[in-house]
């Protein structure tokens, strides 16, 4: 679909790129994110990537200092994005978001729900591992917590609703899915996703540069790992 | 040096917000109302984005060890300095060992003390906002409590104002321009088509009360409820401190500075930027109604609030 541009408020403006998640690959988002980003368009403060939008952020006084008529300063920023956006480079002519590989630990303490998500898919856990870290996933984008990775890709098969009692406390680490996607919990948080094992990853530490492992448009996989890989992963880091 | 006597209901160190790590779903948060810590930066001889405390409700009790200047804006609490009332709006030189009291306030609900020099903590991600969620950033990613010692940066504003006692005070209230108490300006939603026609009309027309349930992450509002014309799903998408969710509940949650970078929740309608300080200050029981506006009226109106900000600013610094 052609982009589609409308206000959030005195200080954002919506750009809708696709009507569902998938129409557009999750990775054009991210293209599109970057290619604004690198215009560094005046007043722009932020821009904000999410399933099928890009929100970009901007500061009313700094644009009206740039030069755009004070009348009409959301439809002067809606221009000048719109004229970037028509120069958007095919899909193919821009670098791919990296490949990230997480390794995991699958089952026992560490995916206390492996099996009965196998029972539901009439699979043994074996398949479902085997199926979880088969393929490739896309960070759809990153929110809830700080570093929270949504992960698109999650294979038909594991498509289930969210538990229906969410855990108070879901340990960092863990490796999980619910509905269409996949996710991995950054921090000790509460959370409803079906935990399937955990990586001794951190994917998130406040003064680290970057702060988050995964940024929106990294290419994910899984690697399952042994219970003694994992304990080689933590005394490492 | 502060040494903190008494933490007070929700004190916290803020500046302007985290901004440019909401991609990465970091919450950009600071200061609730940031025109009122802005100015009270300014009056404590500080840049507009000096780390500042917020407080809620019930304030702090604060031992300053050094000498220092102060300036506070907000609520009306009731603001001691060693017993004697101590002026808002205006900077206050403190002498070394002084005593600062905030108590409750009567209207309103929050208000900022600046300290010339500003607070003294690390930068996490370029602020020195408190993530209260996320357990980083301010003083230890914490509220303050009693015992607490924070420390006083150096004053590198560029401005060499002695401030010191003023006979004056600002009334940075006469710089926004109000449309009267209890009333928001608000601007359609990107959601506000999805909404029923009667929902439409009840938005800008009833009366929506404050809860109890409401924090730094936003307020819960209670009133006629806002269906949508059909079921709809929404995309999750990006939102911002003033956007007014709703949830299926049809009531209205009002996001506030230490909302979540991403909401799921059909967006009826998003504040004026002039007006986010108002929501800073709403207490439970009180009632607020929606006043509509266009994109580019919210705009006039920020632009003039700002420009009469640059002239207290060029006013006072001549008058310092």
């Amino acid at each position: 679909m052609e982009p589609r541009i409308t206000a959030l408020g005195d200080r954002a403006l919506i750009i809708e790129l696709a009507d569902r998640i998938g129409d557009e690959a999750p990775s054009r988002i991210h293209q599109v994110c970057s290619w604004l980003s690198d215009a560094r368009l005046p007043g722009v403060t932020e821009l904000v990537p999410a399933a099928t939008t890009v929100t970009v952020f901007y500061d009313p006084v700094a644009l009206k200092e740039t030069g755009a008529p004070k009348h009409d300063l959301a439809g002067w920023l809606s221009s000048r994005l719109t004229e970037r956006l028509a120069r958007l480079p095919e899909a193919t002519a821009l670098p791919p978001g990296r490949l990230i590989e997480i390794p995991v630990c699958y089952g026992g303490d560490f995916g206390p729900d492996l099996d009965s998500i196998a029972t539901r898919a009439k699979r043994s856990p074996e398949a479902v591992v085997e199926l979880h870290s088969g393929g490739e996933y896309v960070v759809l984008q990153l929110g809830f917590a700080p570093g929270f990775p949504y992960l698109h890709g999650l294979p038909e098969a594991l498509r289930f609703p969210r538990l229906e009692t969410p855990r108070t406390r879901v340990p960092a680490g863990s490796v999980a899915i619910a509905n269409r996607q996949s996710c991995v919990y950054p921090s000790e948080i509460p959370g409803g996703w079906h935990v399937l094992g955990r990586t001794p990853l951190r994917l998130f530490q406040p003064d680290r540069k970057p702060p988050a492992l995964l940024g929106p448009g990294d290419r994910v996989k899984f690697r399952p790992i042994s219970p003694e890989e994992f304990d080689r992963w933590e005394d490492a880091s | 040096m502060i040494e903190v006597i008494r933490g007070g209901m929700l004190t916290t160190v803020q500046d302007l917000g985290r901004r440019g790590y909401q991609n990465l779903g970091v919450v950009a948060g600071g200061a609730a109302d940031p025109f009122a810590a802005r100015m009270a930066n300014f009056l404590a001889g500080n840049k507009e984005d000096a780390a500042l405390l917020e407080m809620a409700f019930a304030g702090p009790k604060l031992r300053f060890v050094k000498r220092s200047v102060v300036a506070w804006c907000g609520a009306d609490f009731t603001a001691t300095c060693d017993g004697k009332p101590l002026p808002k709006n205006r900077p206050v030189s403190l002498a070394a060992g002084s005593v600062l009291g905030f108590g409750g306030t009567k209207t309103g609900a929050m208000a900022w003390l600046a300290v010339g020099g500003g607070i003294d903590v690390p930068e996490v991600m370029d602020s020195r906002s408190t993530d209260l969620t996320g357990k980083f950033g301010g003083f230890e990613g914490r509220k303050l409590a009693a015992g607490d010692r924070l420390a006083i940066g150096q004053n590198d504003s560029g401005q060499s104002l002695s401030r010191g006692a003023a006979s004056w005070s600002l009334g940075p209230e006469r710089l926004v321009a109000v449309c009267g108490p209890g009333v928001v300006r608000v601007m359609r939603g990107p959601e506000w088509e999805w909404f029923s026609e009667g929902a439409k009309e009840t938005f800008f027309q009833s009366i929506f009360e404050v809860t109890k349930d409401g924090n730094r992450m936003g307020t819960r509002l209670s009133g006629p409820p806002l269906p949508l014309a059909e079921p709809r799903e929404m995309i999750s998408a990006a939102v911002d401190h003033g956007v007014i969710q709703v949830p299926p509940s049809g009531q209205p949650i009002i996001l506030g500075a230490d909302r979540q970078t991403i909401g799921g929740y059909p967006r009826i309608g998003v504040v004026a930027t002039v007006d986010l300080g108002k929501l800073a200050q709403f207490r439970p029981g009180e009632t607020v109604r929606f006043h509509e506006i266009q994109t580019h009226e919210a705009h006039e109106l920020l632009l003039r609030r700002e420009r009469d900000f640059s002239i207290a600013r060029a006013c006072l610094t001549l008058s310092l």
